[in-house]
């Protein structure tokens, strides 16, 4: 038992390292998801591979991952073959967050016996120094992997820290839901050492060098990933010698044995019974044959809550199989989503950590769509996965609605664009065949959040993911494109007592770009609604076209393509995106007057429902 | 040497020197007058607004200067005599109804204490809180935004983002323009400038119509214009805002390019509506304070406080009010670096703890760091992410809610946590016995015996330490089950943590080592506080300034006029039009002469300073870089030469983050966002303030073998001392463990010597602790393990480990 005092102090500690950890990565990091959308995790775990604290920034989807992928590492690499200065690195879809393009980076850091003194970050342990020459600088590394090393004894694992980033690019097909099997989707990392005592793994970085069509920036961030965990390592071995600690295991101990009896004492508050409930969504619905409507495959999404006393099972039995495109879900990747959705509605306020997880266990059918098996595609595993918290909290409202959420538009309408930059003195292209400049863009937008038990939904948020939007002008200063509009939904919030947040629309054309224009998207909802609750109505659908920006002579119909295949923007077309609103919560008559009239006001309704 | 004016003067004026003392304690030939009566035609040639009595209307005799700050509860002013160096701080309650009272009324009181009179008054530099406050209050003009067709939304849309995880309940910030007031324009300018559509002059007489419907006009209403890529054309912008000037007279209007003409739609517009939602209220409040000022007979001109640190006009203020936002706290920064600048300590940690936050700086060559991210009217107050995005310069520094006020309290963990609320003046902590019930910070540290209850604010308010106990045992002893004293300790303990995990990562962001500066504390409640953070940190040495309980007023006057230029032109350095960065250069530089010479800078004392913000193509987190020299002459109009800026901008780049990251920049391209030029009038050169009084009574202080429980010898006068239990960290002299005592934290009761600052003698042996050290405005504490001595400058030096000789400082 560590006295209050003690546990808030080095509790506190832990964080602001982890959190040093975080702005380290966030500020030398190159994929644009995490400079400017905020795609990234930072944490640290004990000996053992328990996570003990996280950063306070980053996403659901890489921090809960995170925490189930560190018994993945120890089983491939047990804690007594690593050394000092060994990095690993993998992105395993099934062992981590459920893509490639995530990468996940695990230090394990060590204390040598003799050494006292703070492990300085030295000057030189640069990755400029190493992206040329891979044996000057980093070889040095182990230097503050564990202090002075001295012949014949072994140093102490103290601690592990693991950071998750969304890359660049990962080789295979570009960013989309496309392929049908694993095998397009980019280049697979198994669990490996990214440094050897020091010494970079350059085989391996000559295989992601000649894979990704971003080298610079993908091997840039693998560095990033590992210096972001060896400023973590540097300021836990400082605490630790500054309070004389031997271990952080009883600190440990300590910090999930509070969070757990937290966790424990939350989901005693919830009635004792069983709760099922289930969504559907669209699903990846095939194109029909030319002149046939598609073939629709929509996919349901059930779950059985099961609450006995203090502890929680999800169990997603009756949940869709895999589908043949690449929006499967790993059962990390499940896990983590299951897991914030219940977080979020029992127990905000408590630390994310083992000791949170432990008294809820998830389980899918192995083959289902939220458990798929290699060699499932997975790339857009987020479209299935984010619809998850909404999935709970439907089948948990059956016992404690004052504590969730109406539906929203659940997942990210993710926009990725790729073609050819043809404008003078702007752009951040790179060079590529045939005149332009190949770029390539991906950014984030979000509908609406469902109705609160007691507010509004927040519009154009993002839940439950933790990512930003990216400013048009930063879109357009970095590629051939001009956003025409970005401008909320009228009557897309779903009415009730508390309204549902409302969707925007997007209006993208390109604007000095050679040849079509390459957009992958990334979209639901677009014939599902975000239901309503207790009376509340349904947010508004979503909607994906092309249309003609200058309207022929007849005009042309709209185009809709498929919301989650690959297509090609002709010259002349535009973008449509209608993104998606969220439920409303209760009678929408039982809505106070005035926030109706403000409503009309300021054109968010155009009537009363 | 030292008795040289001219090189006094010159070392005063070079960093390099910045070890030389102004005052002439240090130059023991010298007697106070006559090197003051030197020093002060120094000043005179180097006042920013050259001599008052040619340029300002008031007689030569005029050599006063006055700083003040509005702070919620108190309105601190600072009057320096310019001849003499001599100082007067004045406290007097602030009258929230009408704050331009107070400054007169304060003016006034200090110039009486002075028996100085109003004409010899020739410059009044003020801060403010009024923007902060009417942006929180949300008590600004009712405002409506012009902008681009098809983004009315933007500002509403905002990133996008929740600032929490796992609230599902929280609140974002409203926009300051509701839905109904936001209005589009038909026009559209592309990234690099180009105009896509032409401005429709039609759409903004649509736009004006409803805008008067809506009561825009005469004397209400306010309208910021933010158009798409405005900052890289503002011509769209100066049409609407020309149009809607003839048509709505009396509207103020602001346009982006003008307030924040930096990328980034969201943020540049957000800026934009709370400069105009203030402007109305910022013109009204100033006309108070000049017509108070000239009512009471002084000539003074008036000059406002500006975050970034320097000075602006009352007309650049009226126009730009949001640059005003962080002008109290700016001070304090700067205080710091003067102070740091005049005893050669060019890098320190500025801590400036008062009743509601706590704010750290980090100043490192003698200057405090300017960032332009900066939040205001946080839903949650200091939580990232929550507030407004305030895209204006301001001195970076981090600011949590850990004041003497803040209510601690026990989580459902267990465990105590204090803040963000704070228990304010009004009701104040339990101590107050003003009707508070919640335990505060200052609560503990009466408990600990580091307060005196009967000398609080120089016992014009006594303290009631019963209610303190009370509080602090409802709210914190009997949850945990800890004793009182327990409890105050933990308080007193979590408060400290709190303040120097913020302070280590205000520092690691920046590349830079907290632990291996000098601890700058003032403020209430920061010299209480400071060996504590100190301890946490590995801080060495703790500085705290004679006046510290006002202390950053000293930041007023020190400031030099200056103002900050953006322009934004987001390129790669490889295909970088030069001439266009000469251009953007060159016109800002015009518009800094110009506004500089306006407020009365000779034009030979103005100068430039000239930075890039840059990054690695792909990284989101900008790093801003200083144009060297080498750089700014290949960027001369006329003769630019592009290659050698390209190099001269990726050398400095490459410097700047390998200093920032402890590695070099990887070998991917570079791009510039923003361009920015800094105009500066000269820096006033000031005397510290020094103790008015302190003609050395009998002999040198001895000595002071200070043990526990032992009478002391503090000047010789061992029948005065007085001596008090205080609590203590267990260990002395090494760093705080709380762990290693069970459940008591590692404290302990020692009897404990308490002295008056005013009865300390400078150029004596230091005084080993523990031992409290009491003025009239703050308390310092010294704890087992550290010494005291009294510097020269007036500041309390202390040390950790041994006693040891005061400080020399030679020139």
């Amino acid at each position: 038992m560590i006295d209050p005092l003690t546990l808030e102090v080095f509790w506190s500690r832990l964080i602001a390292t982890v959190n040093e950890q975080a702005t380290s990565l966030m500020r030398t990091a190159f994929s644009p998801t995490v400079a400017e959308a905020g795609d990234l995790s930072a944490c640290v775990f004990d000996p053992r591979g328990y996570m003990i604290a996280q950063a306070v920034t980053g996403t659901p989807g890489h921090i809960n991952s995170m925490a189930r992928c560190i018994r993945h590492f120890l089983d491939a690499c047990p804690p007594e073959t690593l050394r000092p200065g060994d990095v690993l690195v993998t992105n395993d879809p099934w062992k981590t967050s459920g893509h490639f393009h995530d990468i996940t980076v695990v230090t394990p850091i060590f204390r040598a016996p003799r050494s006292n003194s703070p492990l300085p970050l030295g000057e030189g342990h640069g990755v400029g120094d190493t992206l040329q020459s891979g044996e000057t600088g980093w070889a040095k590394r182990s230097d503050y992997g564990a202090g002075e090393m001295v012949r014949g004894e072994v140093p102490d694992l103290v601690a592990f820290f693991g950071t998750i980033c969304h890359v660049a690019d990962i080789g295979g097909r570009p960013f989309s839901t496309d392929a049908r099997e694993l095998y397009e989707e980019g280049l697979f990392i198994p669990i490996t050492h990214l440094f050897r005592a020091g010494v970079p793994n350059e085989e391996l970085l000559r295989i992601v060098r000649a894979n990704v069509r971003e080298p610079d920036s993908v091997v840039g961030d693998l560095y990033a990933m590992a210096t972001s965990n060896d400023v973590g390592g540097a300021r836990l071995l400082e605490f630790l010698e500054e309070f004389e600690l031997p271990s952080i295991i009883p600190l440990a101990d300590e910090v999930i044995a509070r969070s757990e009896q937290a966790m424990r004492d939350a989901i005693l508050c919830v009635p004792d019974g069983t709760y099922r409930h289930s969504l559907t969504m669209d699903g990846y619905a095939e194109p029909g044959r030319p002149g046939e409507p598609d073939r629709e495959v929509p996919i349901t999404l059930a779950c059985t809550i099961t609450v006995t006393g203090d502890t929680l099972h999800v169990d997603f039995d009756g949940t869709s199989p895999v589908a043949p495109r690449g929006i499967n879900v790993v059962m990390n990747y499940t896990e983590a989503y299951s897991t914030y959705g219940i977080k979020c509605a029992l127990a905000p306020d408590v630390p994310n950590n083992e000791g949170s997880f432990r008294p809820v266990t998830i389980t899918a059918p192995v083959g289902s769509i939220l458990n798929c098996q290699p060699p499932a595609p997975v790339a857009g595993r987020h479209i299935v996965g984010q619809w998850l918290p909404a999935v709970v909290h439907g089948a948990l409202a059956q016992a404690i609605p004052d504590q969730v959420i109406a539906d929203g538009s659940s997942s990210l309408w993710i926009t990725q664009f790729s073609g050819s930059d043809n404008r003078q003195g702007v752009g951040t292209g790179v060079d590529g065949v045939g005149g332009g400049r190949r770029f390539s863009m991906v950014f984030f937008n979000s509908g609406g959040m469902g109705a609160r038990p007691t507010k509004d939904g927040l519009s154009s948020t993002a839940f439950p993911s933790g990512v930003r939007g990216v400013p048009a002008e930063i879109v357009e200063a970095r590629a051939p494109l001009l956003i025409m509009e970005r401008s909320l939904r009228t009557d897309s919030g779903g009415a009730g007592t508390h309204r549902g947040g409302l969707g925007h629309r997007l209006v993208i054309r390109a604007d000095g770009t050679t040849g079509d224009l390459r957009f992958s998207p990334f979209f639901d909802r677009t014939r599902v609604a975000a239901p309503g609750r207790d009376g509340g109505h349904a947010g508004g659908l979503g909607d994906y076209f092309l249309r003609e920006i200058v309207p022929s002579d007849p005009p042309l119909p709209p185009q809709r393509p498929h919301p989650k295949a690959t297509t090609s923007v002709p010259q002349g077309m535009e973008i449509v995106m209608d993104l998606p609103g969220g439920g409303g919560i209760g009678d929408p008559r039982g809505r106070d007057p005035e926030r109706i009239a403000a409503d009309l006001r300021d054109g968010y309704i155009t009537e009363p429902a | 040497m030292p008795d040289c004016p001219e090189s006094l003067r010159k070392a005063l004026k070079s960093p390099k020197c910045a070890g030389v003392s102004l005052t002439y304690h240090r130059h023991g030939g010298l007697s106070r007058r006559q090197v003051h009566h030197r020093y002060t035609g120094g000043m005179r040639q180097s006042d920013p607004f050259g001599t008052p009595g040619n340029q300002w209307g008031h007689g030569p005799e005029a050599h006063w200067r006055a700083g003040i700050d509005i702070g919620g509860t108190f309105t601190d002013i600072l009057l320096l005599d310019e001849r003499t160096g001599a100082s007067w701080f004045g406290k007097t309650l602030t009258t929230p109804d009408d704050p331009a009272r107070g400054v007169a009324s304060a003016i006034a009181q200090v110039l009486q204490d002075a028996t100085a009179s109003t004409t010899d008054l020739h410059t009044v530099i003020h801060g403010t809180t009024l923007v902060t406050n009417a942006l929180i209050e949300r008590k600004g003009d009712r405002t409506a935004l012009v902008t681009t067709r098809g983004f009315r939304d933007a500002v509403e849309i905002a990133r996008e983002h929740r600032y929490d995880m796992y609230d599902l309940n929280l609140d974002l910030p409203r926009p300051l323009a509701p839905r109904h007031l936001r209005f589009e324009v038909d026009e559209r300018i592309r990234a690099d400038g180009s105009v896509h559509t032409p401005l429709d002059m039609g759409s903004i007489d649509v736009v004006a119509s409803h805008l008067r419907e809506a009561g825009f006009g005469g004397n209400s209403g306010a309208v910021a214009v933010c158009l798409l890529h405005g900052y890289a054309n503002p011509d769209h912008e100066r049409a609407v805002g020309d149009r809607l000037r003839t048509s709505l007279p009396g509207v103020r209007i602001a346009l982006s390019h003008e307030v924040a003409g930096e990328i980034r739609e969201y943020e540049r517009t957000t800026t934009t509506l709370a400069n105009v939602y203030v402007q109305r209220l910022m013109e009204g409040y100033l006309d108070r304070i000049r017509d108070a000022l000239s009512a009471s007979g002084s000539p003074a001109r008036l000059l406002l406080m500006l975050s970034a640190g320097g000075t602006a006009t009352v007309d650049t203020a009226r126009r730009f009010p949001i640059r005003l936002v962080e002008s109290g706290p700016a001070a304090g920064a700067l205080a710091a670096a003067a102070h740091g600048r005049e005893t050669g300590r060019t890098s320190l940690l500025s801590f400036d703890m008062g009743g509601t936050t706590a704010k750290a700086c980090l100043i490192s060559g003698g200057v405090p760091p300017v960032t332009t991210e900066f939040e205001v009217d946080r839903v949650y107050r200091f939580k990232a992410g929550s507030g407004l995005p305030v895209r204006v310069p301001s001195i970076d520094l981090i600011e949590i809610g850990a004041g003497g006020g803040s209510i601690a309290r026990v989580d459902r963990f267990g465990l105590i946590k204090l803040g963000p609320e704070s228990a304010g003046a009004d009701p104040g902590p339990a101590c107050y016995g003003r009707g508070g019930t919640h335990p505060t910070v200052t609560d503990a540290d009466i408990i600990l015996g580091y307060l005196d209850p009967a000398f609080f604010l120089g016992g014009t308010m006594h303290l009631d330490v019963q209610a303190a106990r009370e509080a602090i045992r409802l709210h914190v002893a009997a949850p945990l089950g800890l004793t009182i004293e327990d409890a105050a300790w933990a308080v007193h303990s979590v408060v400290n943590e709190a303040m120097a995990a913020a302070s280590r990562m205000h520092a690691v962001e920046r590349g830079k080592d907290a632990s291996a500066v000098p601890l700058f504390a003032f403020g209430g409640a920061g010299p209480v506080h400071a060996a504590g953070v100190a301890r946490i940190l590995g801080s060495r040495e703790i500085v705290v300034p004679y006046g510290a309980g006002v202390g950053s007023t000293i930041g007023f006057l020190v400031a030099p006029v200056s103002f900050d230029f953006v322009r934004s032109y987001y390129t790669r350095l490889d295909t970088c039009d030069w001439h266009a960065v000469a251009g953007l250069l060159a016109t800002m530089e015009t518009e800094g002469r110009n506004l500089l010479t306006d407020a009365g800078v000779n034009l030979n004392d103005v100068t430039f300073a000239h930075r890039a913000e840059l990054r690695l193509v792909g990284q989101a987190h900008q790093v801003t870089v200083d144009l060297p020299h080498e750089v700014l002459d290949a960027l001369r109009p006329g003769h630019v030469d592009g290659f050698r800026a390209r190099d001269g901008v990726q050398d400095a780049f490459d410097t700047t983050y390998r200093a920032l990251y402890r590695r070099s920049a990887p070998p991917v391209a570079i791009e510039a966002i923003n361009w920015r030029v800094v105009a500066s009038g000269p820096v006033p050169v000031v005397a510290l303030p020094t103790p008015v009084a302190p003609e050395p009574i009998g002999e040198p202080l001895q000595s002071g073998v200070i043990g526990a429980g032992e009478p002391t010898l503090l000047g010789g006068r061992t029948d005065q001392t007085v001596v008090r239990p205080v609590a203590w960290p267990d260990g002395s002299g090494s760093r705080a463990r709380p762990g290693n005592q069970g459940r008591r934290g590692g404290w302990a009761w020692m009897d404990t010597p308490v002295v008056k600052r005013a009865d300390l003698r400078t150029g004596v042996s230091a005084i080993a602790g523990p031992v409290i050290i009491e003025e009239r405005e703050s308390t310092t504490v010294v704890p087992p393990g550290w010494s005291v001595c009294l510097e020269t400058s007036g500041a309390l030096v202390i040390t950790s480990g041994e006693a040891t000789s005061p400080r020399n400082v030679t020139p």
